[in-house]
């Protein structure tokens, strides 16, 4: 049976380090290949070991503007960790009972999981765009001035960027509040309500606490999918880039190791945000345990 | 708590669906009867965006057009990532779910698979360049051994080089809802299964592949719709030279021709729903949830 070491026990073994080398090879050879001598090419051999690629990429090295893609992304990202863990908490608790509609907002989180994301990314835009054009018809139709003057369009980082991105980040945080309540112990809050606690207190001193870990699972979702995220971004950022536009931009315009050192750059923000969580996800357990 | 307390602390997140995905979704439907010029959209209800995307399709003594073309070549890519994909998620899985006794060192290893997703994609493709360029490791490598006598060019910027990032990326996808189907096998089914005298093989294909269809089905449906839609894998693993439905309604964007790229999109939209919708004929998804 299973618990018998045979031929399959080993088999999988190699197959899941085999597995692991291919999905992290990769990264470690561009983290290597970043910090090549200032002579070194895009391949091995590594001419010499420098921080040199790193400094070029500080001065900014000629290409666009990193710093500010880097502020850009890592700003958004924080924005929508907040709103992806207060959104989908307050989802969660209301999907424990049936209200009005929650099943067609069950379907339409799932859909927008699976849904492609260019067609999200290309509805969003037209949306905007046509939103812009009323826009500029009522300035026009009623002569006002700093519409017709300064107005350009609604379509930005903030207003359509952070949409799209919700669309993406908020279905994992919805289905983590599920897994969540599906072995949810309901008694601690009839306990609670027993002794007269208001609806917020429940939430606040036994619901929370409780969640407390897996809120963390959420809000790791939120950073990491926002900071990382390209195809549904890719039409309605607008004027402004996030870092991943940028870097797609320049997987075709760069032939120097820069850009393995701001891979290196952004995979290390990446895997200390998710190290940071996963930490605080075990002591917060541990706490509750004791 | 009451119905409508619910309702309420559910009003925001319902607000974000409806306002990105549900009012996009249905405007890029109507907008696909509109008709453009170079600098503006135009209302309208014409259905020459959707003529256009069929042009010369229907004419036999012609070859293959454009779009079935390019809808062929991105079957070709999804067909080969499932397989892929299922092939190794299904191992994992199964490794994780049935090998990997201590719950420590399950859910640690779990963890090693899942760290890459939440980092950058586009740095994750492009560091198989320095691997399969010309001038790169395998290359060098297949040279030193003697195996090929020139570097081989078709590693990179190829079909090869797309499915192989889209293992890369998007095996996860396959291991999670697989590993989920398999951790809610009750065991003594298994045990019973082998005091009647099955071997490992029988076990595997009369319980488990069974067992694990919900989970097999959900990740095939996430691989193959992230697969449909794809436009930046392959146009980075494919050096820009590939072509998908992704890129041309991507490319149809740029040129403003809006219309037209929301002609694209449904179609491409039917497709996906109808191939989900086949493939949620083997199992009931809300039970799996």
């Amino acid at each position: 049976m299973i618990n018998k070491k045979g031929k399959s026990f080993y088999f999988c073994w190699v197959f899941f380090i085999t597995f692991v080398i291919f999905l992290y090879g990769p990264t470690f050879t561009i983290v290597l290949l970043s910090f090549q001598g200032p002579e070194g090419g895009l391949t091995f051999p590594m001419n010499g070991f420098s921080f040199h690629w790193f400094e070029k990429l500080w001065e900014g090295g000629g290409y666009v503007d990193i710093g500010s893609a880097f502020r850009r992304s890592i700003l958004l990202g924080i924005i929508l960790m907040i709103l992806t863990v207060i959104l989908s908490v307050s989802a969660g608790m209301a999907f424990r009972k049936k209200f009005f509609g929650s099943n067609f907002l069950f379907f339409l989180t799932i859909s927008s999981l699976i849904v492609p994301s260019i067609i999200l990314s290309l509805g969003v835009a037209l949306e905007f765009r046509l939103i812009d054009e009323t826009i500029k018809f009522i300035g026009n139709k009623y002569n006002i001035d700093w519409i017709i003057n300064d107005f350009q369009t609604t379509l930005n980082m903030f207003s359509s960027g952070l949409g799209a991105q919700l669309t993406w980040t908020l279905p994992f945080g919805l289905l983590i509040m599920f897994a969540i309540f599906n072995r949810f112990d309901k008694s601690f809050e009839e306990a609670s309500r027993d002794l007269g606690a208001t609806p917020w207190q429940t939430f606040k001193f036994i619901v929370l606490p409780i969640i407390a870990p897996s809120v963390v699972g959420i809000a790791l979702f939120g950073f990491t999918l926002s900071y990382d995220e390209l195809a549904r971004s890719s039409q309605v950022m607008g004027a402004t880039n996030t870092l991943p536009l940028e870097l797609k931009g320049l997987t075709t315009t760069v032939t120097t190791p820069v850009i393995y050192a701001l891979g290196t750059l952004t995979t290390g923000i990446s895997f200390l945000v998710i190290f940071i969580a996963i930490g605080s996800f075990f002591i917060i357990k541990r706490k509750k345990v004791k | 708590m009451n119905n409508r307390k619910s309702f309420f602390l559910a009003a925001p997140f319902y607000l974000v669906f409806l306002c990105f995905f549900l009012i996009p979704l249905i405007l890029t439907v109507i907008v696909s009867f509109w008709d453009y010029n170079e600098y503006s959209i135009i209302p309208d209800f014409i259905f020459e965006n959707y003529a256009y995307i069929f042009n010369n399709c229907f004419d036999y003594s012609k070859d293959v057009c454009v779009t079935f073309k390019t809808y062929l070549s991105t079957f070709y890519f999804c067909f080969l990532s499932w397989l892929f994909t299922l092939l190794a998620g299904f191992t994992i899985a199964y490794f994780l779910a049935f090998h990997v006794k201590s719950l420590g060192l399950q859910i640690t290893l779990f963890l090693i698979c899942t760290i890459p997703f939440w980092t950058s994609n586009v740095i994750r493709m492009v560091s198989w360049i320095p691997l399969l360029g010309r001038n790169g490791l395998f290359n060098s490598f297949l040279l030193s051994t003697g195996i090929i006598d020139e570097p081989q060019e078709w590693f990179l910027y190829s079909h090869f080089s797309v499915v192989l990032a889209f293992i890369h990326l998007y095996t996860l996808f396959m291991i999670v809802p697989i590993f989920n189907s398999m951790l809610r096998i009750d065991k003594s089914i298994i045990e019973a299964a082998y005091d009647a005298g099955a071997n490992g093989f029988q076990i595997l294909i009369n319980i488990i592949i069974p067992l694990c269809k919900p989970g097999i089905v959900i990740g095939s449906i996430f691989v193959i719709t992230v697969v449909m839609g794809d436009f930046i894998t392959i146009g980075i693993m494919g050096g820009q030279q590939l072509a998908s439905i992704g890129k041309i309604i991507q490319v149809e964007m740029s040129y403003l021709q809006l219309p037209a790229a929301a002609a694209n999109a449904v179609i491409l939209l039917i497709i996906t729903i109808f191939i989900i919708w086949i493939m949620t004929k083997f199992i009931d998804i809300r039970k799996e949830l």
